[in-house]
């Protein structure tokens, strides 16, 4: 029976690495889900078989609570709120991970091997992490907390100091494992790291910390496999906690920081701070819809550039009724995702598919930068610092290096947005003052309903 | 201390394969990328369950209980939400009204 169980779990990690594959495609991604799911479902049944289970009660209890809950909140989130979904799942299985670790130790007891002892204690610290953490990120993205970075004096210093304790207390343990006291007293310092070591990163960074998260919710799991001696737990951990160090590592990328400047500089203040000196008051030419639509009426390629204003705006369908427009007029319509669009990797990506948006039509940086200098318009809305042509010039601008839209290369550039206010690292955007650009001052929805409107009237 | 020279082979090359998988993975769908990777996290549900159903310790069937719970509701959420935003990725218009 052991054999068939590590058989079939075998086979359920091979199905998780080929729903990964087949999530690089658009055309299978779907498929490579259900694959996934159908190696989790097949994981959780051999392991019901299993001769030691006795009572299942708990089991039944368990799985229906839980998949109530779950089926619940997946059904209902709104696409905007998805990075907080996902925090919030990451940081349950980041607990399921630290409990099955600790109950393992309260059932098999004292008697214990070395590497399970290492193992148990690195996935009670990760796994509580990783659940602290995420519920944190939860509240700040949900806007139950600031957004804005919490710091203290001698907070990195206070961090490690913790992290060390832990570890220390951790080594205790492995000399010592018939105390339960040390691993009580790491759990609590794993609840307060997970805290401090999350509030001081601020709201517009969150995507960096989901997906670091989601790689320690893995790692989690890898270590509580190796606590159980269970391969597909190893497997599927690693899997896990590489695409999240993956992910990660193209979020720092794409805002030219690096990981430990996101998580320790504690950027972006709420109010922006506005530490670019301001220029001599140039002039900003205001338009109205009218006038937009009728340059947009005699374009022949349009590239739209949304921001997560556009999201929070809710402008994303009648954007979709925009475009639609346009290319009845025989306009080329293409979209530009920059990698930091929206609140998490991919992000804006979602929500334009949500509005129907066909993805052919939504090209990534690389593919469409090169395009901006043959394009008649370019349409900003609701994004500002990915679009700032400081980024390639100012040396002493916070924003300098940032991969950017080549917006600015646009016969003519339309910036819709509230006001003059800078983006969140608190710069500001000469291209706002170009005589190309057209501002066109108001709220991401209204503005894009009148221009709709007024296309229509040509 | 074989056993644990094994496992850890068996890890250091899942991530080897995670790294090769993933990074051709578009960045149009890292977000159905993250939430179905999460759910895969959740296979610790096969460690809860033991817990759950094993033994006769209550504090440890506790735990495992809690552990079921939390560890269905990351599995079951993180697929059915992939599914959802998976649903909406269409190509051309024809696919689009449904």
């Amino acid at each position: 029976m052991v054999t068939i169980t590590n058989i079939v779990y075998l086979i359920s990690a091979s199905f998780f690495i080929l729903g990964l594959k087949w999530l690089g495609s658009p055309k299978t991604a779907r498929k490579g889900n259900f694959l996934s799911m159908l190696g989790m479902l097949i994981a959780i049944v051999v392991t019901l078989l299993d001769k030691n289970i006795l009572d299942f009660t708990y089991i039944i209890a368990g799985l229906i609570i839980g998949a109530a809950i779950g089926a619940y909140a997946a059904k209902t989130v709104e696409m905007t709120a998805m990075p907080q979904m996902v925090a919030l799942f990451n940081g349950f299985g980041g607990a399921a991970s630290a409990l099955v670790a600790y109950s393992e130790y309260v059932r098999v007891g004292a008697h214990m091997p070395l590497d399970v002892s290492i193992t148990l204690v690195l996935s009670l610290l990760i796994g509580v992490v990783t659940f602290v953490g995420s519920l944190v990120a939860y509240a700040k993205l949900q806007g139950l907390m600031t957004g804005a970075p919490i710091t203290f004096p001698g907070q990195k210093f206070a961090n490690g100091i913790l992290l060390l304790i832990a570890l220390v207390l951790g080594s205790f343990f492995v000399a010592e494992p018939a105390v339960p006291t040390f691993l009580l007293v790491i759990i609590g310092v794993a609840l307060v790291l997970g805290i401090t070591s999350v509030i001081p990163i601020g709201g517009a960074d969150m995507p960096v910390v989901i997906s670091l998260l989601n790689s320690y919710s893995g790692l989690a799991a890898a270590m509580t496999g190796f606590v159980l001696s269970n391969n597909v737990l190893i497997i599927s951990g690693a899997l896990v906690g590489a695409s999240g160090i993956i992910l990660t590592n193209i979020m720092c990328k794409a805002m030219n920081r690096s990981l430990a400047n996101v998580l320790f500089g504690a950027v972006g203040t709420a109010d922006g701070g506005g530490t670019g000196a301001k220029k001599d008051k140039a002039e900003v030419t205001q338009y109205t819809a009218e006038d937009a639509a009728v340059v947009l009426d005699s374009a022949r390629s349009v590239i739209i550039i949304p921001g997560y204003g556009l999201a929070v705006a809710q402008a994303q369908h009648v954007l979709h009724e925009f475009a639609e427009l346009l290319m009845q007029k025989g306009i080329k319509v293409r979209y530009a995702i920059h990698p930091v669009a929206g609140r998490m990797p991919g992000h804006m990506n979602v929500l334009l598919a949500e509005a129907n948006v066909p993805y052919d039509m939504l090209y990534e940086m690389d593919q469409i930068n090169d395009d901006f200098q043959n394009t008649d318009v370019a349409l900003v809305i609701g994004a500002n610092d990915v679009i700032n042509p400081a980024a390639r010039t100012q040396k002493d601008s916070p924003l300098y290096g940032m991969p950017i839209l080549n917006v600015d290369q646009a016969r003519t550039v339309m910036i819709i947005k509230r006001s003059l206010s800078p983006g969140f690292a608190g710069v500001d955007n000469e291209l706002f003052y170009d005589p190309k650009t057209m501002m066109l001052f108001g709220d991401a929805k209204e503005m894009v309903t009148e221009l709709v409107k007024e296309i229509k009237n040509i | 201390m074989e056993g644990i020279l094994v496992s850890l082979y068996i890890f250091v090359l899942a991530i080897f394969v995670g790294f090769e998988v993933i990074t051709k993975v578009p960045p149009l769908l890292h977000t159905p990328l993250m939430s179905g990777s999460n759910a895969i996290s959740g296979i610790t549900i096969v460690g809860a369950l033991i817990s759950a159903g094993a033994g006769h310790n209550q504090l440890a069937k506790i735990l495992g209980l809690l552990a079921v719970i939390t560890a269905t509701i990351n599995v079951v959420g993180g697929y059915m939400v992939t599914d959802r935003m998976l649903e909406m990725f269409k190509k051309d218009k024809s696919e689009q009204k449904r």
